[in-house]
């Protein structure tokens, strides 16, 4: 009986090892593996989601086709890197000037527990008139998230409240909708402005 | 602009408070603080930011240990970081020491001064007194103005 129990054990344990073998695998080198970094976005036309800009209107990937695009993601309890971006964007359209308003900018939010409608409207309203903000149900955001390949988290804080770890690179496609590049965080404008340029005159798929 | 003014007593606080340009009220002979500001708040439930540059003068390293003000009950330095990924976080950024003739830059996307809890909204147009606090028990409080939520530095 002792024996028999020891064998089992034995056998649930090679089990186990197996498992766990097969899980590492699957997590570093098969299907499972994080995606590599820098996984370029899917095109607009093939992301699917629904959800709501900041005068209440339903939006989704097919609104931002037929002009060239560019989106970024943050949430407005973000005190520091969110406004930041904004007011950088807010900069860059000022000096693209009237080439600027042939194109789709959009702040989706990463927040929408506290970033409602008119959490979005009161806030979007301090920028660019041609910043609109997006917000939507959790599971539309996570898949706005995915087709972009980019990342999102919610961190508790000390004090009960808490803020959103996200991708702060601002996404630029073309009026077809192709991915064509991103604008990092900490890019200077006499590269960001550039490449804002490209994503409004590049109709080739987008060469990165 | 730099505004670079160094106070030690009570009259160049009043003078201060009465309008003439000088971000540093009084406190430690050796810490200069320059190019203060902040962005307005939309209401008193969102955390606000302010910047500056901190500079030792002394010969001294100077550690800033923390912060206080009556806008924020919580107010704590913080440093947004952005990785590999282009992920950008933000957590407590500890003490900050400063070697003498050195300074730290309180800047968007890096260093700021995280305002939690605030007491009241951030106007655009007006101005917090915020203490900074080092570890030999030297203060020094700042006048920070407030601008625009879009503003992206101290010239607005
Ligand atoms: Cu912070």
């Amino acid at each position: 009986m002792q024996r028999r129990q020891l064998l089992l054990c034995g056998a649930a344990g090679a089990g186990v090892l197996g498992l766990t073998l097969f899980v590492g695998w699957w997590r570093v080198d098969g299907p499972g593996a994080p995606e590599p970094k820098g996984q370029r976005p899917l095109p607009l036309s093939a992301m699917e989601f629904r959800l709501t800009d900041h005068e209440g209107i339903e939006v989704g990937p097919g609104n931002l086709i037929g002009r060239p695009t560019m989106v970024f993601f943050g949430f407005t309890y973000c005190p520091d890197v969110c406004p930041t971006t904004l007011s950088h964007i807010s900069g860059w359209l000022e000096e693209l000037g009237d080439e600027a308003s042939e194109m789709n900018v959009v702040f989706i939010t990463v927040d929408p527990e506290r970033d409602t409608v008119e959490a979005m409207a009161e806030y979007v309203g301090y920028f660019h008139p041609i910043i609109r903000g997006w917000t939507g149900q959790e599971d539309q955001i996570a898949r706005v998230v995915e087709g972009f390949r980019a990342s999102y988290e919610r961190v508790p804080t000390e004090g009960g409240d808490y803020t959103m770890n996200h991708t702060a690179s601002v996404f630029l496609f073309d009026a077809k909708g192709e991915f064509v590049t991103m604008i990092d965080y900490h890019e200077p404008r006499e590269f960001a402005v550039p490449k804002i340029r490209r994503a409004l005159t590049e109709d080739v798929e987008g060469a990165k | 602009m730099v505004k670079k003014l160094r106070y030690t007593n009570a009259l160049a606080v009043l003078l201060t408070v009465v309008g003439l340009s000088a971000p540093a009220l009084a406190g430690s002979e050796d810490v200069v603080v320059e190019n203060a500001w902040s962005r307005a708040s939309i209401g008193v439930n969102r955390p606000g930011a302010a910047y500056m540059t901190v500079r030792n003068t002394g010969e001294d390293a100077l550690t800033l240990t923390g912060l206080a003000t009556p806008l924020a009950m919580m107010p704590e330095i913080h440093e947004s970081k952005t990785n590999s990924d282009g992920v950008s976080s933000m957590s407590p950024a500890g003490e900050i020491t400063i070697e003498p003739g050195q300074s730290v830059a309180l800047e968007p996307g890096g260093l700021h001064a995280m305002l939690m809890k605030l007491q009241e909204p951030m106007t655009e147009g007006g101005t917090f007194l915020l203490t900074l606090t080092f570890s030999d028990g030297g203060k020094v409080t700042v006048e920070v103005p407030i601008l625009g939520i879009a503003a992206r530095g101290p010239e607005g």
